[in-house]
């Protein structure tokens, strides 16, 4: 079976080097024997869904999230609500993330408005805040068992996420400042769909999440598959690098 | 405040900031190349616009995110030549504590200065603080690009923020802009009351044919539509049309074509200017030197200076401190190229350590990743430079041994290398420690890459020096 990244808005949003994630998805998968593909989604094409994907939705600056607001209004946003609702898998970073909610308010008053699929909002940061900048280390429900699992990234947002009733965080802050600063609080989660701040790039140092992604993306699919095991060494001292420099000392 | 007491105040200021930069360096607090400024700016507020006033030809200003040490050098070097003496800030101190640092070391003890001509190289959020206060005749914006964005959040703002200061600027003073680089030439608009003059280079045998992963500024920065390309150079930069509006790439006054690239021996150009044209050849790598030698003439053509005294010193300019560097360590050589941001790191990884444009010839190589703010704090950009180039067939010699990786973010190097499918050396994350295994690791008689960000690059010529191989930064002419 053949595995498509749909990297979107691929050559505007593509700060923070989201390009991190899309070849730690390609990469693991093709280690493993698992063929895939990247395909980039720009303005005014629409989604190509093959039934085994993965849609990367990254951040970009606040000139260019005007731009896509207007592209997500019509026929590709309701496409990518179905897809969420129906177990779909998609990763949105920083910006992606934020128009996965209600709206998206900027710091001149304008509400943008989002997908709605995730209960959330985003104000501007007001008058005298600073913007939220730094490592992150938060912790994360693992997929498999009751334990939780640690996941580093860098966050560098001005807009503070709130979380409406229905909204499950992603996780919660052990160091840094996650959705809002105040609500200890980190991305969200619905489905299959995931929302984060954290990019640095994410994936990258947080492998077991890629292969979270690709073992969702392959079942959504039909196809029950374990992923064998790599040599995840370089990752994990990478990982355990930020995360002993961040981590409260006690 | 009084004039008269203003007057009064300079003196002491001059004196309490030669006791500041006396202690410094007594103290080895590093070059004390920004502390005067500060202790002068302290005891006299407008210390920096009464010293600039009395420069007989005012002053220039250098910004931009690519290149404003090498081309501030570059103009430096032809002033030289031309014969007008400059006060300028070359060790990176680059805000206004800095620039206020430099003319008061240049000035005597009544705030007579020695020089006649200011040449700054300003931190682009500094620039409207600096156009301000140093009576600025030249301000020329060099690039934009993404770069350290933690902190200034966008590019956008960014450029409105340099644009804001175009006002200081008097009648017959020139705003000098990048043609290629779009939100650079954008500002071209925003500069009414003084001429703007725009450089950029004419060579379609340079075309990468694609926009990088790293581009920054596709839309138009007027109506938003995606800029038509008809060329493009590096990141963002080229020859572009808006097919909207009537925004486009400025005709360049000051002009390069006909480069021929020697790797990093160099690059021969014709060079075009309102006054004349003439070939040369400027002694270093890279096509961001040319647009930096460009920059350079456009800025002292603008100043007065002729023709003949910027090709000369053009051709005669052998590079800033740190930038591009060759130290003798031993019986090896040390070849220290600082590495900013993607756009510049693919610059010298083609230009370097890839040998199939034919000129790479870098088989020890170390790079050296540190996140402090002037490295930028975020290390995501590490995944938009293109590692991948290495490992296609005949990039690398068979012989070259596996990269080295050092620095407090030597661990994601390490997995920025492993995900492009290169072989990774020894991960040393102790700069000193790395720099000795590292040349250790290099054969006698060959040259070791250390490609190093900003503060990686600080500690790596510390440790050089400490081994006796260089001098403190501060001595350096």
């Amino acid at each position: 079976m053949k595995l498509t990244i749909h990297h979107l808005y691929a050559d505007m949003m593509n700060m923070y080097g989201d390009r991190g994630n899309v070849i730690s998805l390609e990469k693991r998968c093709e280690w493993r024997g698992i063929d895939a593909e990247v395909l980039d989604v720009n303005i005014g094409e629409s989604l190509r869904p093959t039934g085994c994907d993965i849609f990367l939705f990254g951040g970009g600056q606040d000139q260019e999230q005007t731009l896509l607001v207007e592209d997500l209004s019509g026929p590709k946003g309701r496409e990518l609500v179905s897809i969420i609702e129906d177990g779909g898998v998609v990763l949105g970073v920083c910006g992606g993330y934020q128009l996965m909610g209600h709206y998206y308010e900027t710091p001149e008053g304008e509400r943008l408005p989002g997908l709605g699929v995730m209960d959330l909002h985003t104000e501007p940061r007001k008058p005298g805040e600073e913007r939220l900048i730094g490592n992150v280390l938060v912790r994360v429900p693992d997929p498999v068992g009751d334990s939780l699992r640690e996941v580093v990234g860098f966050e560098n947002h001005g807009g503070r996420t709130m979380l409406g009733e229905r909204a499950e965080p992603l996780g919660r802050v052990v160091a840094g400042h996650g959705n809002n600063g105040r609500d200890g609080t980190e991305g969200a989660r619905y489905k299959n769909a995931y929302g984060t701040y954290l990019h640095g790039s994410l994936l990258p140092k947080n492998p077991w999440l890629t292969d979270q992604l690709v073992q969702a993306a392959l079942r959504h699919a039909g196809e029950e598959r374990e992923l064998e095991p790599l040599d995840d060494g370089a990752e994990e001292e990478a990982f355990r690098s930020v995360a002993g420099r961040v981590r409260p000392r006690r | 405040m009084n004039p008269l007491l203003e007057n009064l105040r300079l003196p002491a200021a001059i004196l309490a900031a030669r006791a500041a930069q006396f202690a410094s360096r007594a103290l080895g607090r590093g070059g004390g190349s920004t502390m005067p400024g500060v202790v002068a700016r302290r005891v006299a507020p407008a210390v920096l616009k009464q010293l600039s006033r009395r420069l007989p030809r005012s002053s220039v200003a250098l910004t931009g995110t690519n290149g404003k040490t090498t081309t501030t050098r570059m103009v430096g070097g032809i002033l030289r030549i031309a014969g007008v003496r400059a006060v300028n800030n070359s060790t990176g101190a680059n805000l206004v504590t800095g620039v206020t640092a430099a003319l008061v070391s240049d000035a005597d003890l009544s705030g007579r200065p020695a020089s006649e001509i200011g040449l700054f190289e300003v931190d682009e959020a500094s620039v409207p603080k600096v156009a301000a206060e140093a009576d600025l005749k030249i301000l020329a914006v060099l690039n934009l690009f993404r770069d350290q964005l933690d902190r200034y959040g966008e590019l956008a703002y960014t450029g409105k923020v340099i644009a804001s200061a175009f006002g200081d600027l008097p009648s017959d003073g020139a705003v000098v802009l990048n043609a290629d680089d779009p939100l650079v030439a954008s500002l071209g608009t925003q500069a009414s009351g003084s001429r703007t003059v725009f450089f950029g280079v004419d060579e379609p045998e340079l075309d990468t044919g694609t926009l990088q992963h790293v581009a920054d500024s596709k839309n138009c920065p007027f109506c938003g539509t995606a800029l038509v390309y008809d060329t493009v150079y590096l990141g963002h930069v080229g020859i572009y049309d808006c097919p909207k509006c009537s925004f486009g790439r400025p005709e360049p006054g000051y002009r390069a074509s006909g480069l021929a690239m020697d790797g990093p021996r160099g690059t021969s150009f014709r060079l075009e200017t309102p006054t004349g044209s003439r070939e040369l050849k400027i002694e270093l790598p890279g096509l961001y030197n040319v647009y930096n030698a460009l920059a350079a003439a456009a800025v002292a053509g603008e100043a007065g200076v002729g023709l003949d005294d910027i090709v000369r010193g053009l051709e005669e300019f052998g590079g800033a401190f740190g930038r591009v560097e060759r130290i003798q360590a031993g019986n090896r050589e040390a070849f220290l190229l600082l590495i900013k941001n993607p756009v510049g790191f693919n610059e010298i990884l083609r230009t370097f350590v890839s040998s199939s444009g034919g000129t790479g010839e870098a088989d020890n190589v170390l790079i050296a990743i540190n996140d402090n703010d002037a490295d930028g704090r975020d290390v995501s950009w590490l995944w938009d430079v293109d590692f991948e180039m290495l490992a296609e067939k005949g990039a690398r010699s068979e012989a070259a041994p596996p990269i080295m990786v050092s620095g407090v973010r030597a661990e994601d190097m390490a997995v920025r290398l492993k995900y492009a499918e290169l072989p990774v050396g020894s991960v040393i994350p102790d700069r000193a420690e790395a720099l000795r295994s590292a040349l250790e690791a290099t054969p006698p008689g060959e040259t070791l890459y250390i490609l190093p960000t900003y503060t990686a690059m600080l500690d790596i010529r510390k440790k050089l020096s400490d081994l006796g191989h260089t001098h403190p930064f501060w001595e350096e002419r």
